[in-house]
Parts: structure tokens; C-alpha cells; sequence
């Protein structure tokens, strides 16, 4: 669990985070979302200690990382993994140097283990064969695999994720979802994941932190966002005519006023989900 | 910002590259990688400046001692000591300082940019240890050989020239070489080289590790790094001849 009170940074003057303060839960997709400039960065980076908020206070598992002396968070960050928005593989190492790195400083495993768990990791983010491959020769798609196979390599006890799928099709785009979810169950993780895809949002989005400007707008989880009443998160979620229209339908037939043969089945089971 | 911020975060850079490695096999791997950028890659050109400048420094000297009561051994000797005082050790390192230091400072920059520090540090790696320790340690144990080797091959490019071009022959010129030859002199460049190796090396590392912003910054610190590191190790060299060689 990732609790932090209070945060705000600010850039000479610029106030990018105002008062933000919420609870990421242990073994699920915690989700912050919001429209591009927002500082969902900023503060993904706080929280691991990229940069310091000028105040508030982080604690992981109610240990304070605010008051960690250099040492206290060298250790804590062994049990992070992170993947950047512009994935930040290493340049001068293949895709197989990159996923192997974290453990070749930390693990104590012979070279066949590593090399196991290095193919073991690829071939879960479908990135199988693409081992002698260097960075400059890839996709954007494929490095952003890459950052996410290196980040989970160790398996840690906090994964983040910085849009894990932006610049992926749909269908890949699903596959790292869906791993990412199966993970962070399997394993018990504190998943932090900074995206504006909507289908993630509603796929893997358990607890929604919705940033708008600097400050904390909404927060729920994806059965609750479709209905919110929140004006600014209705749009952004709905920022599409066809999302709107999906909606809107949706509501008419929950409350029963269209119900011809055709969707009659649709509504008595949206109808139970949304009472 | 201001001579004295700089030169603040530059020796806390320095402080913080003093913790227990994570790994101590990793750092030595990546010391031995250094080893090899800096070291074995400027060889090709620390080689070639070495000989040119050994052979123009033997065809000056005699052109500029035309009287018949100076000995022909004496330009020999002239060429041995212009070359192991100050073209070996000061010149080679200065370029060095634009090979090496741009090298350095680009790899950093870029680094930077990237947010691939940031990923190292996020891994719980100091950083300013593995990425900056190496370069400096590498440099302190390749540059000294690599001036070494070019007191020897710029001494040799003397003895070439001095001979195809007719001024004194290779027998003369190695009598020269023996006369009045100061060991100390040797001990004096090689001191001269450990401080410009860490100037070449640690200069660059900070412009690198700070940059800010794109790839026009790196261009531009890397730039400005280079230009730091010689105006440095200029008056380093000053300094150090001030106080070692004034009796
Ligand atoms: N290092 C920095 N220096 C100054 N301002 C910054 C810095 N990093 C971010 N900002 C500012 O903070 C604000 C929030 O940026 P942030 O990167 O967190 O947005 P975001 O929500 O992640 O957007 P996106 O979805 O496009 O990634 C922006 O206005 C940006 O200009
Ligand atoms: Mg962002």
C-alpha cells in the first residue's frame, strides 16, 4: 500500500501538483488518469523519488519514504519496478542485456537462471526472439515491452508503470493490460498505472485516481466512472460522440424506456448490474 | 548560475560517488569497458600525434640552432625533453580532452535525457558511482599509459625526421638521448598526466550527469564541458610547473 497526503510541486512558480492525496492498494491496478499535462508524471515521479515534493508526505506499507535517509530508499528501490513514459532502455545493451541488468546486479542467480527468467519475462510481454535486438533497432511498442519486462524481471513489491500501452494496437495493447493485472494478483503488487486509454481504464481500472489540472477530481473504480455525475471526468471519459451515444443508451435502457426484443436482453442484465 | 554553485555540486558530485558498489563485479565490468573507450580507443591518435609531433619538434629545433659550436647531439636531446616536459603529457591531453571529454559528457547527457539514470536510480543504483567512478578510475589508469607511450613514439618520430631529413644521423641521435637525462622529468609528466586525467575526466562527467533538457543541451554542455576541461587543465599544468620544476 502506497498512501501519500498533501503533495504539492511545484516548477518555478508553475503549481503541477495542488494537495494531492490518496491511497494506492496492495494487490490492485491503481489507476491515475487524466487529460495530457496534468501531472501524472510528476507525480508518479514523486512518489518513487525522482523529484521531491515541495511538501506532503509518501509512505510506503506506513513507512515514511519522505523521511528515508539515502540508504532506507537505495533498499526500498530494489523492491520497485518502473517503466517510463519513454520506456529508458539503455542504448549501448541489447533488449536481453536490458531485461537481464536488474539481475545481474541484483540477483543471485548462475547465468542459466538469468537467462531463463529473461525469456520467461519476454515471452510474457510477446516479445520472444527479439533478444539481440538493440533499442535503436525496435518499435516504439516493443521498447515499451522491453521497460515492462525489465521493470518486472525482479518481481517487485511496487510496479509503475508510466502509459505501459500508449503507442500499442489495441490487441497488444490488452496483453499488457491483462499481464500487468494477472501480476499484480498473482504476486500481491502495489500496481500504480498512469494511462488516458479508456480501455484500460475499464479493463484493469480498480481504484481510478482522476487528476484534472494539478488536483485530485474524482476517484473510484470502472463500475463507478461510467455514472459518475463529475462533469470534468464526464469529459474526459466521454470526450468521444461515440462513447456519448454508448452511453446515453445505455442509461435509457437501464431505466427500461427503450426496450424493444432486440436489446430486452441486454437491459435485465445491465438493469440488475446498475439497480 | 555562478562559479561557486558549480563548483559546490561538483564536489558533491564527487562525495557521492564514494558509496559500497551493489555489485562489485558489475562496477568491474563496467571499469574494464571504460578501460577500453578511453584507453585502447585514443590509442590510434594519441599514436599518430605522438610521432608528428617528436618529428616537427627535431626539424624546428635544428633550424633554429645554426651555429656550427652546438653539437648535433644536443637537438636530440632538446627533442627529449620538449617531448617528455610538455608535448606528451600536456598536448596529448588536451587532445584527449576534446576525444574523451565529449565522449564523456554526450554518453551522460544523453543518459540523462533519456531518463535512463533515472531508471538506474529507480533500481536503487547510485548512479554518480556506477556511471561516474568508472570513467574516472579509467582514466587515471589508461591516460598515464597512454602519455607514456607517447614520450616513446614521439621521441622515436624525432629520430625518424632527424635522420630522413638529413640533420643528424639515428647513432647521434640516440648518444643524445643519454646525456643529462633527468629521471625526475619522467616523474614530473606522469604527475602532470594522473591531474589532467582526472580534469578530462571529471569536468565532462559533470556537464553530463547535470544536462537538462534535449539533445541541443547535450551538444551544448558536451561543447562547453570540453572547453572548461582545457582552460582547467591549462592552468593546472602552469601551477604544476611552478611548483615542481622551479628550484
Ligand atoms: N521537469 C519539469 N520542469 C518544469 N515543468 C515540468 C517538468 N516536468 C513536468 N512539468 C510540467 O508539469 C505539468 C505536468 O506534466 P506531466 O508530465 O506530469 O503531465 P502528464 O499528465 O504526465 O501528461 P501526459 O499525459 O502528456 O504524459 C506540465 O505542465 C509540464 O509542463
Ligand atoms: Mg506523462
Amino acid at each position: 500500500m502506497i498512501e501519500f497526503k498533501n503533495i504539492r510541486k511545484s516548477f518555478d512558480e508553475k503549481v503541477v501538483l495542488d494537495d494531492v492525496s490518496h491511497v494506492m492498494e496492495t494487490g490492485k491496478c491503481n489507476l491515475i488518469i487524466g487529460t495530457s499535462g496534468s501531472g501524472k508524471t510528476v507525480l508518479q515521479k514523486c512518489l518513487v523519488g525522482l523529484f521531491e515534493p515541495d511538501s506532503g508526505e509518501i509512505l510506503y506499507d506506513g513507512i515514511s519514504f519522505t523521511e528515508m535517509d539515502d540508504d532506507g530508499r537505495k533498499a526500498l528501490r530494489q523492491q520497485i519496478g518502473m517503466l517510463f513514459q519513454g520506456s529508458a532502455l539503455f542504448d549501448s545493451m541489447t533488449v536481453e542485456q536490458n531485461v537481464m541488468f536488474p539481475l545481474d546486479m541484483f540477483a543471485k542467480m548462475n547465468s542459466s537462471e538469468k537467462l531463463k527468467r529473461v525469456n520467461e519475462v519476454l515471452d510474457r510481454v510477446n516479445l520472444e526472439g527479439a533478444n539481440k535486438k538493440f533499442p535503436a533497432e525496435i518499435s516504439g511498442g516493443m521498447k515499451k515491452r522491453v521497460g515492462i519486462a525489465r521493470a518486472i524481471v525482479l518481481n517487485p513489491k511496487y510496479l509503475f508503470c508510466d502509459e505501459p500501452n500508449s503507442g500499442l494496437d489495441p490487441q497488444t495493447s490488452m496483453v499488457i493490460d491483462k499481464l500487468i493485472l494477472e501480476i499484480t494478483k498473482e504476486f500481491n503488487m502495489t500496481t500504480v498505472i498512469n494511462t488516458h486509454d479508456m480501455n484500460s481504464v475499464m479493463e484493469i481500472g480498480e481504484n481510478i485516481l482522476y487528476m484534472f489540472e494539478g488536483h485530485k477530481e474524482w476517484t473510484g473504480n470502472n463500475e463507478e466512472i461510467i455514472f459518475s455525475k463529475n462533469e470534468k471526468l464526464n469529459q474526459f471519459i466521454f470526450a468521444s460522440k461515440f462513447l456519448q451515444d454508448a452511453k446515453d443508451m445505455r442509461m435509457l435502457e437501464a431505466k427500461g424506456i427503450i426496450a424493444d426484443d432486440r436489446n430486452m436482453e441486454d437491459m435485465l442484465n445491465n438493469g440488475e448490474e446498475i439497480k | 548560475m555562478t562559479f561557486f554553485t558549480h563548483f559546490g555540486r561538483y564536489l558533491l558530485m564527487l562525495k557521492g560517488m564514494f558509496t559500497r558498489p551493489e555489485n562489485l563485479k558489475m562496477y568491474w565490468k563496467e571499469f574494464m569497458h571504460q578501460c577500453n573507450d578511453i584507453g585502447i580507443g585514443s590509442l590510434g591518435i594519441v599514436s599518430i600525434i605522438s610521432v608528428f609531433i617528436g618529428a616537427v619538434s627535431a626539424v624546428q629545433t635544428s633550424y633554429q640552432l645554426v651555429s656550427p659550436l652546438i653539437a648535433p647531439e644536443t637537438i636530440a636531446q632538446i627533442v627529449r625533453d620538449t617531448v617528455i616536459l610538455e608535448f606528451a603529457p600536456t598536448l596529448v591531453c588536451i587532445v584527449l580532452a576534446g576525444v574523451i571529454g565529449s565522449k564523456i559528457a554526450s554518453e551522460l547527457g544523453n543518459m540523462r535525457v533519456s531518463e535512463q539514470i533515472d531508471a538506474l536510480e529507480i533500481m536503487g543504483i547510485n548512479t554518480k558511482a556506477y556511471l561516474i567512478l568508472p570513467k574516472i578510475t579509467a582514466a587515471l589508469l589508461t591516460i598515464p599509459l597512454l602519455v607514456i607511450i607517447s614520450m616513446v613514439l614521439g621521441i622515436w618520430g624525432g629520430r625518424l625526421a632527424g635522420a630522413a631529413s638529413g640533420i643528424l644521423s639515428a647513432d647521434t641521435f640516440d648518444r643524445g638521448l643519454l646525456l643529462k637525462f633527468i629521471p625526475y622529468n619522467v616523474t614530473f609528466a606522469l604527475i602532470k598526466s594522473y591531474t589532467f586525467a582526472f580534469i578530462i575526466s571529471s569536468i565532462p562527467a559533470y556537464y553530463g550527469y547535470y544536462v537538462k533538457g534535449g539533445a541541443l543541451e547535450i551538444g551544448r554542455s558536451s561543447t562547453k564541458s570540453v572547453v572548461v576541461s582545457c582552460i582547467m587543465l591549462l592552468f593546472a599544468d602552469y601551477v604544476l610547473t611552478q611548483m615542481l620544476l622551479t628550484h
